[in-house]
């Protein structure tokens, strides 16, 4: 009997230790390959990384400072698209979404929120790309948009559900209309967790590559003109990873840590929102 | 700012009590009103976004429809110069890359998913989840990146040969390991998946009343027996549907699995050779598709791929509803 116990006793040990060690695994991957970027990035991060275009395939030197004011750029105009239908369709569907329509929209955004990025990219270029006669940085902005959106609505639905009826009540006993007790109380309420989804919205389309592959397309020379082909930071680094040249591989990695960073950022910066609104995280 | 109704009881109410705030509960407020409009406006957004992606999904994907049928399923033979398409190698590298990469992430997910929730002491739970979550953060492009140079080396060099000298006599491992092959692809998309995953997983297993475990050990379970006999069976269709949202992901993921799996049309069963995905089809063909037929057969993969999503994913939701009725588990990704 004793025996057995014993064994049961082994078994739990061993088997904490095992789901310890997976858990460990995985935190042991993020740190690999965040190691690696900087490894192999960050020796590259020189001035002029930072302000030159990138020269003819083959020679040294050249920077990516196009594909860095691009995806400035076009995640900018993306968010631009996005974040007011986001959170307006967030809004409604807290406020409003009771209904037959507030099903709807719920539904259609969970299936949005799962369809590949690729689908919506050559979806933009049959809508945006093909009538407007050519690749342009508005068509990917636009993509990139579209995969916003969804994952938006849903986070700021959440976190308006979040604030207390009585927050409403009170403001309607005091005769606020409903539209500024829905904006001034309930929306401002809710602002950190919000932001927190627009900055997690952001931080998702930002490394986004697929949708941008037959809309913004790249573009070896620097242009700030939306209707022109634009490089990011994201297509810079599939071109010069699955390029031949040891120099473009370097210049990949370095590009890489830099976008990299960016996401972190806008990452830590969700993190911090989240906590700011609940005093510690979730 | 005055918040009385605008316009003037009408007569008839003289003779009830006004009550002013009423019309204002009611929404019969005119910016009521007008926000209501711009609220539904924006959110009809989406389901129209949803229409039209369909709708020009199906109608650019028509031409190769029509032309080849149920055949484009069926048939490997993939020849543009020729106007002859059949997908079925995508869709085989597709599902065999994805499951692949299921049977990394699922234990290694839902290890993570049980340590955090029943096992670590708890000042560890939130630090480690957040990194596990990063993992989702990182972007397609930069596990592609990572793969080509750090994976493969590392899998040519100490993970084929040991595999290869116990298992090689198996289907599954013939062949010449050049790098880019189904297993680099399933490897880094199980890395990509496992956040996704744990997420959920950890999720379902916090929504498990805290009496199932209780009542466990208080049997004289040890706490693993209690977790497994338990925690885990009550959860089992979440944990079912946060496995099967893995496998959306794995499914559309598009340009880590370009950069590895070797975009090779052919079916075979060794993991160590190079095949092809339909995401990773469209990315590397579509702007080379100079014909209407091709276009149209990129497109036709393009429907292929989202329906298979859309009744994956749905099917996960379903799961996971069933657990955590209610309450938005999933919703969040990330």
């Amino acid at each position: 009997m004793s025996a057995r116990r014993l064994r049961r006793r082994v078994v739990s040990g061993l088997m904490t230790g095992l789901v310890a060690g997976l858990c460990l695994v995985a935190v042991l991957a993020l740190l690999l390959i965040l190691g690696h970027l900087v490894a192999k990035g960050a020796s590259s991060l020189d001035w002029s990384f930072f302000v030159k275009n990138p020269v003819p395939a083959g020679q040294a030197g050249g920077g990516v400072a196009n594909a860095i004011v691009g995806t400035v750029i076009v995640v900018g105009v993306a968010a631009l698209i996005g974040l007011p239908i986001g959170i307006g369709t967030g809004l409604y569907l807290a406020e409003y979404g009771s209904g037959r329509l507030g099903w709807v929209v719920r539904f259609v955004a969970d299936v949005l929120n799962g369809t590949p990025s690729i689908v919506v990219g050559i979806f933009a270029w049959t809508w945006l790309v093909k009538p407007m006669g050519g690749f342009s940085a508005l068509a990917g902005s636009v993509a990139l948009a579209a995969l916003m959106v969804p994952m938006l609505a849903r986070t700021t639905e959440e976190m308006v559900r979040l604030v207390p009826h009585s927050l409403r009540e009170a403001a309607l006993a005091l005769g606020y209309p409903r539209w500024r007790t829905s904006l001034r109380i309930i929306a401002r309420t809710a602002l950190a967790g919000i932001v927190t989804g627009c900055l997690v919205g952001i931080a998702r389309i930002a490394g986004e590559t697929a949708p941008l592959l037959f809309t913004a397309l790249g573009n070896l020379n620097f242009t700030t003109n939306v209707l022109q082909p634009m490089q990011t930071l994201s297509l810079q680094i599939f071109v010069y990873a699955t390029g031949p040249f040891d120099e473009w591989h370097r210049l990949a990695w370095a590009a890489a840590l830099v976008l990299m960073g960016l996401v972190l950022l806008l990452a830590l910066a969700a993190r911090a929102a989240v906590r700011q609104r609940h005093g510690t995280a979730r | 700012m005055t918040t009385l109704p605008l316009e003037p009881p009408p007569a008839t109410q003289a003779a009830r009590p006004v009550i002013p705030g009423r019309p204002v509960l009611l929404g019969r407020n005119t910016g009521d009103r007008l926000y209501r409009a711009a609220l539904t406006g924006l959110a009809l957004s989406l389901p129209l976004l949803l229409v039209a992606l369909v709708f020009e999904l199906s109608a650019s994907a028509w031409p190769a429809i029509t032309r080849f049928g149920f055949r484009f399923v069926w048939t490997s033979v993939w020849d543009p110069v020729a106007g002859v398409f059949g997908a079925a190698p995508m869709i085989f590298g597709t599902i065999a890359s994805s499951l692949l990469a299921l049977l990394f992430a699922v234990p290694l997910a839902l290890g993570v998913a049980i340590y955090l929730t029943e096992f670590s002491p708890k000042w560890l739970r939130q630090p480690v989840a957040f990194l596990v979550e990063l993992l989702a953060a990182i972007p397609s492009v930069v596990y592609g990146l990572w793969g080509i140079f750090v994976l493969i080396p590392f899998l040519r060099a100490y993970v084929v040969p040991p595999l290869r000298a116990v298992l090689g006599w198996t289907p599954f491992l013939q062949g010449v390991f050049y790098g880019n092959s189904l297993l680099a692809g399933g490897v880094i998309l199980a890395i990509m998946i496992v956040p996704y995953i744990a997420a959920v997983s950890r999720e379902v297993l916090l929504a498990v009343p805290s009496s199932q475990r209780e009542a466990a050990l208080g049997m004289g379970a040890t706490r693993w027996e209690a977790v497994w006999t338990a925690v885990v069976p009550y959860g089992r269709a979440g944990l079912i549907g946060a496995v099967i949202l893995g496998l959306g992901r794995a499914l559309g993921e598009t340009m880590a699995v370009t950069m590895l799996i070797g975009n090779r049309h052919d079916i075979g069963l060794s993991v160590l050779q190079p095949a092809y995905t339909m995401a990773a089809a469209i990315a590397n063909e579509f702007s080379e598709a100079t014909t209407n037929l091709y276009q149209s057969a990129l497109f036709e993969v393009g429907l292929i791929l989202f329906v298979l999503t859309v009744v994956v994913n749905a099917l996960a939701r379903l799961m996971i509803w069933r657990v955590a009725r209610g309450t938005a588990v999933g919703s969040r990704a990330l």
